[in-house]
């Protein structure tokens, strides 16, 4: 099977996520691939997906966000991916990127107010799970 | 009108910037695209791209159906390659669930895949030539070419346009009796269409003067904005999935990957073409060694898998399409977040549109080859 990325985890406070990127793009890594985010009810994962092409090399970055603090520094200008990435998670999860080029939706109506990824998000016509 | 008050009019004259809506109903944008471009006089100043318009919550979607009901939604990503992505779905929950398949499931996927390719590709490449300005024609050879590949689909699986054929551990079902002929016939047939095709576009003075230079992406900045697929390579980066993470049996074929030199629409169109005849050159070798056994599926419909995650990426026609699957050990998987190849792609447009003519970012947004329903998910 081929290199995976979720082999090599490194885990960090959302504090040194500007330091650690900066490190690791000085390092190589010329790829931000793909930012997310699961929520996990209590906190909210990111993760970062980073490839290094010439060195055939990949990482991911995971750092938790406390529900009443969703906010973290941009990558955006180090890697110019990141910033609709970025924008997507804000949509979706409502994680406010801090120094972010453009922080608007992308995905969804400006007015909306809700992030339809969260699990909080329920809807009337959403239905149900059937048990399996 | 006396000569003094010419002068006065004259002096009030003044150019401006203006901002003109492209789309998003639009026939140049390849779906429900909105482009907000700022204009001095025909040259581009600023541009804005406004996606979501079939934004249709696929990743929530995912959170509510079993692993086995998601595969129909993955054809509704990028719908002009529909069996790209029932593949990247399928290997990312194989390889949460380290599931390994048989030989032959694996060398029918290579084949689907590839073919798939192709059919993408002239989809890709004849509606580009439409943008610039060549009406139908070059789309019928196009679509001609892939009604070939479209009808083994449609015999193998059913369907034409959303096939729904991978399964989670295998295929819905094994080639049907006589496929291997047709599949050496569309080869045999194919190759000498492509060189027609390329001829029609190459020796074409519009066409070459119309991509030639415009819409350059350097190698750097096509990395940095995470580009993938022919635009990576078009910018001159050898760089394929198929090559440098094989995955299915992808290492046991001899393939060329072609690259570009300056990243231009040309480069990106030439790369299309020559990625089009190494497809059909492992679809040879692939249905040449094409192993016997049995590559249905031998799991049930509703699995389990075990509480993990995994990334799974492939080369898509588009670029590289990834799965990142949380499961939490239920029927449903937790998460599910899909990195779609398109949506890097389009980034990039806004910074190669800044300094081009308003006509030619129809031609950079052509060569592109982006799928709204990728992008917008």
């Amino acid at each position: 099977m081929s290199a995976d990325a979720l082999d090599r985890q490194i885990a960090i406070p959302k504090e040194s996520l500007l330091e650690t990127a900066r490190r690791l793009a000085s390092e190589g890594f010329d790829n931000l691939h793909c930012i997310t985010a699961v929520d996990k009810n209590e906190s909210i994962e990111l993760i970062y997906i980073l490839y290094s092409i010439n060195k055939h090399a990949c990482v991911t970055l995971k750092t938790q966000l406390a529900l009443d603090d969703l906010a973290i520094e941009s990558l955006a200008n180090i890697w110019k991916s990141a910033d609709w990435l970025e924008r997507e998670v804000y949509d979706l999860f409502g994680v406010k990127f801090l120094n972010h080029p453009n922080l608007k939706r992308i995905l969804n109506p400006d007015d909306w107010d809700v992030h339809p990824l969260r699990k909080d998000f329920s809807r009337p016509d959403l239905i149900k799970k059937p048990k399996y | 009108m006396t000569w003094s008050s010419v002068e006065t009019i004259k002096e009030n004259i003044h150019t401006e910037e203006f901002w003109v809506n492209m789309g998003p109903q639009h026939p140049s944008t390849h779906g429900v695209l909105y482009l907000e471009v700022k204009l001095s006089g025909e040259t581009v100043v600023d541009l804005i791209t406004h996606i979501g318009y079939l934004h249709r919550g696929i990743e929530k979607i995912a959170e509510n159906r079993t692993y086995t009901q998601f595969i129909p939604f993955t054809d509704r990503l990028d719908y002009i390659a529909a069996m790209g992505n029932n593949l990247g779905y399928v290997l990312a929950v194989e390889k949460l669930m380290k599931m390994e398949v048989s030989d032959r499931a694996k060398y029918i996927r290579v084949i689907i895949a590839e073919l798939q390719r192709v059919a993408s590709h002239l989809v890709g490449i004849t509606t580009f030539a439409q943008d610039l300005g060549a009406f139908a024609t070059p789309l019928f050879y196009g679509f001609r070419e892939r009604e070939k590949i479209v009808e083994l689909f449609d015999d193998i699986c059913g369907n034409r346009l959303t096939y729904n054929y991978m399964r989670i551990g295998g295929l819905q079902f094994d080639l049907p009796k006589g496929a291997d002929e047709k599949i050496k016939n569309i080869i045999k047939y194919m190759r000498p269409k492509i060189d027609d095709l390329e001829s029609l576009f190459s020796s074409n003075a519009i066409f070459t003067a119309r991509t030639k230079g415009v819409g350059a992406l350097s190698k750097e900045k096509a990395v940095n904005y995470s580009v993938t697929g022919p635009n990576l390579r078009a910018s001159g980066v050898k760089w394929d999935l198929r090559r440098d993470e094989p995955y299915l049996c992808y290492d046991k074929f001899d393939f060329d990957i072609p690259t570009g030199v300056n990243g231009d629409s040309w480069d990106r169109y030439k790369v299309r073409i020559e990625e089009m005849r190494q497809s059909l050159r492992i679809v040879e070798q692939a249905i040449g060694g094409l192993p016997e056994g049995d590559p249905t599926i031998k799991v049930g419909r509703i699995i389990k898998p075990e509480a993990g995650e995994s990334y799974m990426r492939t080369e898509a026609p588009r670029g590289e399409l990834g799965f990142y699957i949380v499961s939490d050990g239920s029927a449903y998987p937790y998460r599910m977040k899909i990195r779609s190849p398109s949506f890097s792609n389009l980034a990039v447009l806004s910074e190669l549109a800044k300094g081009i003519k308003v006509a030619d970012v129809v031609c950079v947004l052509g060569s592109l080859d982006i799928v709204m329903g990728d992008i917008d998910r």
